[in-house]
């Protein structure tokens, strides 16, 4: 991994992720840094890699390999068990805020586990205060860009979810 | 015993009414597609406030197709899953009032049977045991299908869905939803060699399927090359890579499974080139493939209703605290 950082260390930084194993590495450093009540928001273009991040998260966090982590776009909200739960929301087909809160998705969010959002925007003033926001950027077939961004509580523990060259 | 049925597990709100597991009296599909056009996808609470506002008629109009009132329904036959709560809680409440108030029995049917069995609704009936692939948007997934009430799930999708792949794809290249029709139409014009898609076919023996990274290449393919002019060769060249997995993967469960019949069923099964590429590639093989008529493919309640038969047949009491679940039991896994 590239370390082209700009700008605040304690809050944001840009990662490059020169080939799927990079992201996938990223996702698993990430998956067993999360603590329970931690929210990550994920966003980027179809096909930036938004559910191959989440599948190795779910590694870090020791979801069963028989669990799938498939794409919640269909039923919304995918939850599994780990070390502590998964719960993986896919905001994509929901048109607003209102949406949101009529299906009780808000309970998830400050949930026991740690909450997984893609396609955020449609949270609106629901959005957490606290949370890591991970935007994805595909460059080519393999290489990506994550920019991630601390946000309320998660600013002190943004380090952390850095990965270092040992999480190689 | 005639049979009404109610599907509501997505965006269709559907009827339909049966005799035993013979005579499709009746079947109104009321789809919801343009509804849910401009925003690229099913939107659930859409879905569920329109599935309200047409259920009444929908169930009204199959009555008088049919030719009967509900003094003459022996049983009632509802989704229960899985799909989006808010959809299928409509259909099930729908349901249960119907049963308190007219004292008739009422069974849930998991959406996935009613595919499962979906073939039966047309003219040539496979025997058993065969090997079902039901592909739409919310599921790819292949079955072992021993009898009406005994069937496992021997693969599925570790990602996306078929169907969803198509949507998305579709997005990626600004065409409306839903993305298969539009997909297919548009891959007549195109060729289906012109670009080499990736296949993915796991381990050797595997029957999963991933579509996730097909979908992020078509999205790199077109981020670097994208003019209106090679649409359509996009379309094609995408549409074989899922085709060719789908049939591959379908024949490679009835070899592994030593069953002689495929079939496919699910929305994605309306797709003429997957259609015709499993007939001449499973026939040149040495099986046998069915499939149900296009219009029994796609989201129905006679579907339903088949398979709400078998339930009756199989137990037929049931608690009216039943409730609806989003995902499959039939999935092992979550």
């Amino acid at each position: 991994m590239i370390d082209n950082s700009a700008g605040n260390m304690n809050s944001f930084h840009t990662l490059t992720l020169t080939c799927l194993e990079d992201t996938l590495a990223f996702g698993r450093h990430l998956g067993r840094t999360a603590q329970a009540g931690d929210i990550f928001t994920l966003s980027g273009d179809l096909g930036a890699g938004k559910t191959t991040l989440t599948q190795s998260i779910g590694q870090g966090l020791e979801v069963p390999a028989d669990f799938y982590i498939t794409s919640p776009t269909f039923s919304l909200l995918h939850e599994y068990p780990g070390r502590i739960p998964l719960y993986h929301m896919d905001l994509y087909r929901l048109g607003s805020m209102e949406e949101v809160e009529e299906l009780g998705f808000e309970d998830y969010l400050y949930g026991e586990g740690l909450t997984v959002v893609e396609w955020p925007d449609r949270l609106e003033d629901l959005m957490p205060v606290s949370r890591l926001d991970i935007h994805l950027t595909l460059v080519n077939l393999d290489e990506r860009s994550a920019r991630l961004s601390a946000h309320g509580d998660m600013k002190t523990r943004f380090l952390s979810f850095l990965p270092s060259i040992s999480d190689n | 015993m005639i049979i009404l049925a109610i599907e509501s597990s997505c965006d269709e709100t559907a009827a339909a009414v049966m005799e035993n597991d013979e005579r499709l009296l009746s079947n109104v599909v009321n789809s919801q597609i343009d509804l849910h056009g401009k925003y690229g996808g099913v939107v659930p609470e859409l879905a569920s406030r329109k599935h309200l506002e047409d259920i009444y008629p929908v169930v009204d109009r199959a009555l008088i197709e049919a030719g009967i009132t509900l003094d003459l329904v022996d049983g009632l036959a509802v989704t229960q899953g899985p799909g989006l709560i808010g959809s299928l809680l409509v259909g099930l409440s729908f349901v249960k009032a119907l049963s308190l108030v007219k004292r008739i029995p009422y069974v849930g049917v998991d959406h996935m049977a009613g595919h499962l069995f979906s073939v039966f609704l047309g003219q040539q009936k496979p025997s058993f045991p065969y090997i079902a692939l039901v592909a739409s948007g919310g599921h790819s997934s292949l079955f072992h299908v021993k009898d009406h009430f005994n069937y496992t799930l021997v693969g599925r999708t570790r990602d996306d869905a078929a169907g969803e792949a198509f949507d998305k794809v579709a997005k990626i290249l600004g065409l409306p939803y839903p993305g298969g029709p539009i997909i297919s139409q548009l891959s007549q014009q195109g060729d289906k060699d012109a670009i080499a898609f990736p296949r993915s076919w796991l381990a050797p023996d595997s029957l999963d399927f991933s579509f996730s990274g097909l979908k992020t290449s078509v999205a790199n393919y077109v981020r670097q090359n994208h003019h209106p002019d090679i649409t359509a060769d996009i379309c094609a060249s995408f549409q074989e890579a899922v085709v060719d997995v789908l049939a591959g993967k379908a024949i490679r469960a009835a070899k592994k499974f030593l069953v002689k019949n495929i079939v496919i069923a699910g929305g994605v099964a309306a797709n003429p080139r997957l259609r015709q590429v499993v007939t001449d590639r499973g026939e040149k093989e040495g099986f046998d493939i069915f499939m149900p008529d296009t219009a029994f493919c796609t989201d129905n309640a006679a579907m339903i209703a088949l398979a709400g038969y078998y339930r009756f047949q199989q137990a037929s009491t049931l608690e009216l605290d039943m409730d609806v679940y989003s995902r499959s039991s039939l999935f092992a896994a979550g």
